[in-house]
């Protein structure tokens, strides 16, 4: 079995009355495109920042493709590429000479055939040369993913990198971030577009006060939580039984979630019987954000102190 | 392909020849060019103020005050303003760096990648060096030609620059770390660093003062930085520049030792 990407052991994180994280067991395997969703508050930043060194762990220990993130620091920083949330900037240097100080800082000189590289894929080039200040919050979104590109990470890390993003910068950036998932790269991304998620992640971890309450790959979680849609239109009132299926209603339409296809059937014979007519239906999967709000109603937040 | 080589298992890169050395060599590159493209502030403002302290004192006291035998005042002035300003320089570029990268955020450039404390620590204080003595040879360059210098034992002019330029380069680091927001930086500098400097000779030599103030100005360490590296200049001190000399290592070394041990616990950097 190959060394995983980042294998996170009965992690810890507690502040002075607060458990930020709690006993956390997760492993991400190499070219994996991962998604660590939850509420504000959940502990995903926490969770980010002890893989990357930022934050020390209470106990518990993560490892960056075999490294230790305490014990072996340089080879794990060396192995892992972050893109903070914040949108932070050195307003003194260009765009150019901040590639390249953050290359050198990763013990790399002569980089610049890559940064132009990577610069070309995050449409930078026009502004080699401007200085940080200058630029707008789309654009220094884009530096930083371009320094946390700049060493070749095997593993990258992107906390919410579409927030306050532009449609058009957002494209840009998930073709190129897939590209570098097919190339080899494992992303683990967090984000509150849990449209996003659903698309890119093949894998998914919930997290909810500092524990994880899901964890599974994308297709399962959405079939298995998830289960169907059925959206119907009726000439009548739903009969009682299947109210408690609802997950959204109009005046003259309900969708309900039923868990398995051969519960279609079922449910319109309920509506036949009450003597209300199907007028219309639709059937389709259900949506990752649905999902989402069940696993967190249904895991009920815990004490945290 | 984006990434040349690349495979579904990637290898860590691995560790380049000399990548720590490159690493250090690039944060102190960064620091230089930090102060290097406002240097307007950062060094020409600090010759002008030096150069008026020159102009203000020396006209005022020259005829009035002769604090060794044959040296006139404004002489006298000029290397206590060469190394106020020397240390001053160090103290505020390793601090104002530090404070501006915790409060901009951008400190998480240098705490994601490889860099060890050492780097850090070296980086830092080497830049706060050089600034320091561009700036202290500024205010010589300008000076000089105000008032005649002599070098009588010069061999202690670049001991003493460049062991007072590391010590405040350290403590304005120790200072980054500690402080949370400007406000703190500048009660260090308003409350520590300025009256220290003030009160350590640089105006006057501290023969001349009562006993308890000399007393009081021997448990200053800065008054051995000004004192021995004004010795360098005319061979004549109030205590002996070994002495200084010893002061100032010690305070070196423990100062150091602090501020590594805060860099290696990651104390206000990393949470």
């Amino acid at each position: 079995m190959s060394t995983a990407a980042i294998d996170v052991s009965a992690l810890t994180k507690r502040y002075a009355r607060i458990t930020a994280l709690d006993a956390i067991d997760l492993v991400v395997g190499q070219g994996e495109f991962f998604g660590l969703l939850g509420p504000n508050g959940a502990g995903k930043t926490t969770l980010i920042s002890i893989i990357a060194g930022l934050t020390r762990a209470t106990s518990g220990r993560v490892r960056v493709m075999g490294h230790d993130v305490a014990d072996d620091y340089r080879s794990a920083r060396r192995s892992l590429g972050v893109v903070p949330q914040e949108l932070v900037f050195d307003p003194f240097f260009t765009v150019r000479e901040m590639l390249r100080i953050q290359s050198g800082y990763f013990g790399l000189t002569h980089n610049d055939a890559w940064i132009d590289e990577i610069m070309a894929n995050l449409d930078l080039v026009g502004k080699a040369e401007a200085n940080m200040r200058t630029l707008s919050g789309g654009m220094k979104r884009r530096v930083l993913v371009a320094q946390a590109l700049v060493h070749r990470p095997p593993v990258i890390v992107l906390d919410e990198p579409t927030a306050g993003v532009d449609v058009e910068l957002r494209r840009g950036l998930w073709h190129f971030i897939e590209r570098l998932n097919r190339d080899g790269h494992t992303i683990v991304l967090t984000t509150h577009y849990l449209e996003e998620a659903q698309q890119m992640c093949s894998r998914i971890a919930m997290l909810k006060a500092g524990r994880i309450v899901a964890l599974e790959s994308t297709r399962d979680l959405l079939r298995r939580i998830g289960g169907i849609q059925v959206a119907i239109r009726l000439r009548g009132a739903l009969p009682p039984k299947l109210r408690d299926q609802v997950i959204e209603e109009e005046p003259e339409r309900v969708v309900l979630r039923l868990s398995h296809p051969r519960d279609v059937g079922a449910a319109l014979q309920a509506c036949r019987d009450f003597g209300s007519d199907v007028e219309d239906l639709e059937v389709g999967p259900a949506d990752l954000e649905d999902v989402f709000l069940r696993v967190m109603s249904e895991n009920p937040a815990r004490s945290l102190a | 392909m984006i990434v040349p080589g690349a495979s579904s298992s990637l290898p860590a890169p691995s560790m380049a020849e000399g990548a720590s050395w490159i690493g250090f060599r690039t944060l102190l590159y960064k620091e230089n060019l930090r102060f290097w493209k406002v240097s307007f502030q950062t060094i020409v403002a600090p010759v002008l103020t030096g150069v008026l302290y020159l102009l203000v004192f020396g006209h005022v006291l020259d005829a009035r005050v002769q604090p060794f035998a044959g040296v006139r005042y404004s002489s006298f002035l000029v290397p206590g303003l060469v190394m106020m300003s020397i240390l001053q320089n160090a103290f505020a570029n390793s601090s104002s760096s530090l404070i501006q990268s915790k409060i901009m955020g951008n400190l998480v450039f240098l705490l994601l990648p490889p860099l060890s404390e050492l780097q850090f620590f070296c980086a830092y204080v080497l830049a706060s060096v050089l600034r320091g003595l561009a700036v202290g040879l500024g205010v010589f360059a300008v000076t000089v030609w105000f008032a005649p210098a002599s070098f009588e034992a010069p061999i202690w002019i670049p001991v003493f620059a460049f062991a007072g330029a590391a010590l405040m380069g350290v403590l304005g680091l120790i200072a980054g770390i500690v402080s949370d927001k400007f406000d703190q930086l500048a009660a260090f500098q308003n409350f520590i660093i300025v009256p220290a400097t003030f009160l350590s000779g640089v105006f006057y030599s501290v023969h001349g003062l009562p006993a308890f103030w000399q007393a009081f100005s021997h448990a200053n360490p800065f008054f051995y930085m000004i004192d021995g590296f004004r010795y360098g200049f005319f061979a004549q001190s109030d205590v002996s520049p070994w002495l200084s000399l010893l002061v100032v290592t010690l305070a070196v070394g423990v100062a150091s030792a602090i501020a590594l041990l805060m860099l290696r616990r990651g104390y206000k950097l990393r949470t």
